[in-house]
């Protein structure tokens, strides 16, 4: 048992906003004083300082097979950043590509407690399970990718939508996955034969369908499931100077069904006179604000090292021939691709300046909070634990002024950016960093204190430092327990790993069977994860 | 009284045929179907009785090996954990914890096998897919310095050559097969073409290749013992096939350019995905060698030949791996998971390791128990108990036991280690 | 005679069938105590089918019987195990990887 007194507390989710409040736990969950023997229990005094829910993180790529090989694949990522071993935690090296245990360990230092693997390919599924059991303290959930799945397209194509609604279900039941991942629909299948997708109406290539019928399909399915979450979306022509146009279309292709468009920077861009893109934000931001059944997450980018992997094929491809960097690949039967390739973003570089700017413009011109997350598309954009860096250019308008006076000067041509003169308040912070992301997750008992709540609490110090303040918390509790003190691991335990899997019908099984015979290279049999091979796992109910 | 497995996984190579079927009668394994021959010798035979381990070939009761094995990790100032390949995730990642809290040095078997595919995939990179996009897709295969037909003996039929699949009705008549080896193998039997290279021209050949296809003119007539003209031949096929493949192995990695051959190989297959789409396979022996890269990567970076003895990950390939730890006496003490280096390493290696105390968890008997001070005799996961394997193109598949667990699991043995060495 | 040849040694179906009978078998150590010539060689050399021969190299030797194979003039190939290993040295040049394909040997006949 565990008393929390005095602190000033910012729970969005039950508006409150800075109000000295005592929060006592028990068995792990936010609880009523009476259910607390006062006697017993021990005691934080928040006198002062800043208490808010554990961090949740929406969109993170942090385990499974394409991380790995961005870890195998980048040596030099590991050397000079090594966490030595402690009677308490396991050793780790990484900087864009920690390893499992070192990953944990500073995210939860960090204050955040759930972070969302952001795309794994079912048929990889296990790998990113058995990486996560090894990933300590935080609470997990996998977004399956489906966006180019070809049991799905032959169903489309085919007009047998019912049979694609439970193939789904089956699906997230068998890879132990949390939600629907769309990756440039038709895009990746398309670039098995070398090409891409690059409109809403392209065709997929021996499907006959296009990137329009998969969103809509797939959002419709997931109504009909009832997902906690909605259909989490990179969209298609990523990086592309047309990519605020179709990513717009998009958003009007929905007609009112809800969605998530995944770091949404990457897709901000518009023409200019000139080689180089322009930011497209407050086009973007407008389409946001008008369409409150869409909510992102920004994918800022942080100058420095980074390492894109995505399941977006082509996309990678390109980025290799542009950059010349090392590449990976991999086509991955019936269900999707990827690839993974080292970036260094940088202030004197004029596109990474109008991206860098671009997302910040997001971040100011969406109005709602309730709309908007912080991510770094970690490690797309920049390492996660550079979010506290980002929290301070939105709290602070002179460090955000002084920062875009050292981008180069074309990414400072016709910027909107100087002109936003808003400053995010601690509230919103809040908002944007934990009790958002938990809504549109449909997390019911994460990112807020109300009574139920599980107690995965952050107490920060109210510093003027806004980075500071939040890269280093004196307090992280995970389940009513605290894990870190002043930014570093004082109880190493197991997360959970959170999973739907909503009921179908078991007709659709012969027809997944025949599918596996004609295509798969492993036994329908052999395919699916039974509950018990997670260790930790916990079913979320769809309702 | 009779029972039928199906959809058993063989873990003898690294193609881990998930289609086996197994008959069991009275806890014996009875009958095998659709195994290959490589594979037939893990099941049939397999006797799961509970056998006591050994201390110096003397048989012990459980406790008192492990507290031995523990002092012998505790007591080494450079222990070496080895192996690893032919055993379970969950024992590997065990092995890793063991090795993290020891500060002992831990290398798998890829660094005498796939170690050099490794360093050509950090250096440059690897474009590559899972088996089905070849059952699928491939209408063109190379065959480069491996041999399939000794060593994975039903790729062809199962995921390469003879696979029928979605644009390959017609199976081995969609396509085209090229075998590039030194020698000609049984492999090359059953090629389109067989290109004979001289010794250690693998390099000359594909750098040549990749000039061919950047358009560069090559004015010798020919290059490691094969003609120009057929170099550009296949240079024309592979620009203009729907999906090409090639799978490589111990004739790229072993010979004497190593990782230089392999990261040619990978650099031409990046150059030609700007012409047709083309991915590489490396052909991974051991059953689950692709699980202790990808087990040692997720907790340590780097996927073999690391130490721990500053306390935290250090990657060395010359230095920490295990042939170069024991030819120069760096390693005082070593733990044998699942392999037999005694057995494959070259001779002046294997002398070491019987010149220092030695722990093997092992299912069977090999050359480096006979040696070995403690010997745990341990299930054999696949057959007796359950747990992970990574196919070679990293797919991971569940196994399927048949038979109850008769002996403890590596991963309970390296468990009990690590607490008996938490107590030294 | 005193001639160099260069060695591969590699998988082969029968080391494979041995190793399961376990390494201390017959089966194992009569497959992989072997050396292939192509017959060329042999005829040219005089060796008949299951000679005994000494490979060399500056710092081991071996002694094994020979028998055909699909070679080309002037190579040998033993299958992968502990008398091919006698042979190779532990030499990686920084990678890891001894060089098990390659090797030049001395063949002399005993």
């Amino acid at each position: 048992m565990l008393g929390i007194l005095n602190g000033n507390v910012y729970d969005p989710m039950n508006k409150i906003n800075a109000q000295e409040q005592d929060i006592w736990i028990r068995q792990g969950r936010i609880v009523s004083p009476e259910a607390v023997d006062l006697e017993r229990a021990k005691i934080i005094d928040a006198t002062g300082l800043v208490v808010m829910p554990g961090g949740v993180d929406i969109h993170s790529h942090i385990v499974g097979a394409k991380v790995n090989a961005g870890r195998k694949f980048r040596p030099e990522d590991h050397r000079h950043n090594v966490r030595e071993r402690t009677d308490l935690t396991r050793s780790g090296s990484g900087y864009t590509v920690p390893t499992t245990y070192l990953l944990g360990y500073r995210y939860a230092e960090m204050g955040y407690t759930t972070v969302m693997e952001a795309a794994t390919a079912p048929l990889v599924a296990r790998h990113t399970h058995e990486e996560l059991e090894d990933t300590p303290i935080l609470d997990k959930g996998v977004f399956i990718t489906m966006g180019n799945n070809h049991f799905i397209m032959k169903c489309i194509r085919d007009g047998k939508l019912e049979q694609a609604r439970d193939y789904v279900a089956w699906l997230l039941g068998a890879s132990k996955g949390y939600a629907i991942k769309i990756v440039n629909p038709g895009g990746v299948e398309n670039w098995k034969w070398g090409r891409n997708v690059t409109e809403l109406d392209d065709e997929v290539i021996g499907f006959g369908i296009n990137p329009r019928e998969i969103v809509t399909t797939l959002a419709w399915i997931n109504e009909e499931l009832n997902l906690p979450h909605v259909p989490h979306v990179h969209g298609i022509n990523l990086g592309r100077s047309f990519s605020a146009r179709t990513t717009m279309e998009t958003i009007a292709g929905l007609e009112g069904r809800a969605a998530h468009f995944c770091h949404l920077q990457f897709f901000s861009y518009g023409k200019q006179k000139g080689k180089l893109h322009r930011s497209a934000a407050a086009e973007l931001a407008r389409a946001v604000n008008e369409n409150s059944n869409v909510t992102v997450d920004v994918g800022q980018i942080i100058f420095g090292e980074a390492t894109t992997m995505t399941s977006d094929g082509p996309l990678q491809h390109r980025l290799h021939r542009e950059t010349g960097n090392k590449w990976l690949n991999e086509d991955i039967e019936n269900e999707t691709g990827g690839g993974i390739v080292p970036v260094l973003f940088k202030r004197n570089n004029p596109i990474n300046s109008v991206m860098w700017r671009t997302g910040l413009e997001l971040f100011l011109l969406i109005d709602d909070p309730w709309q908007v997350f912080l991510t770094t598309d970690h490690p797309n954009g920049g390492p996660f634990f550079c979010y506290p860096h980002v929290i301070k250019l939105l709290m602070d308008r002179d460090f955000r002024a002084q920062a875009f006076e050292r981008i180069h000067r074309r990414g400072r041509k016709n910027a909107l950016l100087p002109e936003l003169a808003r400053e995010y308040s601690l509230y919103e912070i809040a908002i944007i960093t934990r009790a958002g992301p938990a809504r549109a997750l449909g997390l019911k008992n994460k990112g807020h204190l109300g009574l139920g709540a599980d107690a995965d609490i952050t107490i920060y110090a109210n510093l003027e430092d806004k980075e500071e303040m939040f890269a280093r918390p004196k307090f992280v509790i995970k389940d009513g327990v605290v894990v870190a003190r002043d930014g570093r691991i004082v109880c190493e335990r197991p997360g959970r790993t959170l999973y739907v899997a909503p009921p179908y019908d078991p007709k659709i099984e012969e027809e997944i069977r025949a599918h596996f015979q004609e295509s798969y290279t492993i036994s329908f049999n052999n395919y699916a994860i039974s509950p018990d091979h997670l260790a930790f796992g916990e079913m979320v109910p769809c309702e | 009284m009779k029972t039928i497995v199906e959809n058993v996984t063989c873990t003898f190579c690294g193609c881990l045929c998930d289609d086996i079927i197994v008959e069991v009668e009275d806890s014996r394994i009875v009958r095998v179907r659709r195994v290959c021959a490589n594979g037939r010798g893990i099941f049939v035979d397999y006797d799961p009785t509970p056998r006591r381990p050994t201390i110096a070939g003397r048989e012990v009761d459980w406790h008192e090996a492990i507290v031995e094995a523990a002092m012998i990790l505790d007591r080494a100032d450079s222990p070496l954990i080895y192996g690893l390949s032919s055993t379970a995730v969950e024992a590997q990642r065990k092995a890793v914890e063991l090795a993290d809290r020891l500060g002992a040095v831990i290398d798998t078997t890829s660094s005498v096998c796939h170690g050099p595919t490794g360093l050509a995939m950090q250096a440059v990179g690897e474009p590559s897919c899972t088996l089905g996009e070849v059952r699928n897709r491939a209408d063109l295969l190379l065959f480069w310095g491996c041999n399939p037909a000794a060593s994975h003996l039903r790729h062809f039929r199962r995921y390469s050559i003879m696979s029928k699949g979605t644009l390959t009705p017609k199976g081995r008549r969609d396509r085209t097969v090229f075998v590039i080896d030194v020698r000609p193998t049984a492999s090359a039997k059953v090629a389109d073409h067989f290109l004979q290279l001289k010794p250690d021209s693998d390099f000359e050949v594909l750098t040549s290749l990749r000039a061919i296809i950047k358009g560069e003119k090559i004015e010798v007539e020919k290059v490691g013992g094969v003609p120009t003209a057929t170099l550009r031949d296949l240079a024309e096929r592979m620009k203009n096939c729907r999906y090409g493949v090639v799978f490589m192995g111990m004739g790229l990695t072993m010979s004497r350019a190593r990782d230089h051959n392999v990261r040619e190989l990978f650099n031409l297959v990046c150059e030609l995905n700007q012409f047709a789409r083309f991915s590489v396979m490396p052909m991974r022996g051991h059953g689950n060698v692709a699980g202790a890269d990808q087990v040692l990567t997720w907790q340590s970076g780097y996927p073999f030949a690391v130490s721990f003895a500053r306390g935290y990950p250090q990657y060395g390939p010359g230095e920490f791996s295990a042939v170069d730890m024991l030819a120069r006496r760096e390693a005082d003490a070593a733990l044998i998971l699942a392999s037999d280096p005694v057995a494959h390493f070259p001779g002046a290696a294997s002398e070491q390791l019987k010149q220092i105390p030695t722990i093997i968890l092992d299912p069977m008997t090999n050359l480096t128990t006979q040696g070995a001070q403690v010997v745990f005799p341990t299930a054999c996961y696949g057959v007796d108990a359950t747990g992970t394997s990574y196919r070679m193109d990293n797919v991971a598949i569940r196994l399927r036991p048949v038979l109850p667990t008769g002996r403890p699991t590596d991963e309970d043995v390296l468990n009990q280690v690590i607490e008996a060495v938490k107590q030294c | 005679m005193s001639e160099d040849f260069i060695l591969i040694t590699g998988r082969t179906r029968e080391q494979a069938g041995g190793l399961h009978k376990g390494k201390d078998s017959e089966a194992y150590r009569e497959a992989t105590a072997l050396v292939e010539m192509c017959s060329e060689d042999m005829a040219r050399l005089a060796i008949e089918d299951g000679q005994i021969v000494r490979l060399r190299t500056a710092s081991n030797q071996v002694e094994v019987p020979v028998r055909t194979g699909a070679l080309p003039s002037g190579m040998l190939f033993i299958p992968m195990g502990p008398v091919a290993n006698l042979l190779i040295d532990t030499e990686t040049e920084g990678t890891g990887m001894p060089s098990f394909k390659g090797l030049t040997v001395k063949m002399e006949l005993t």
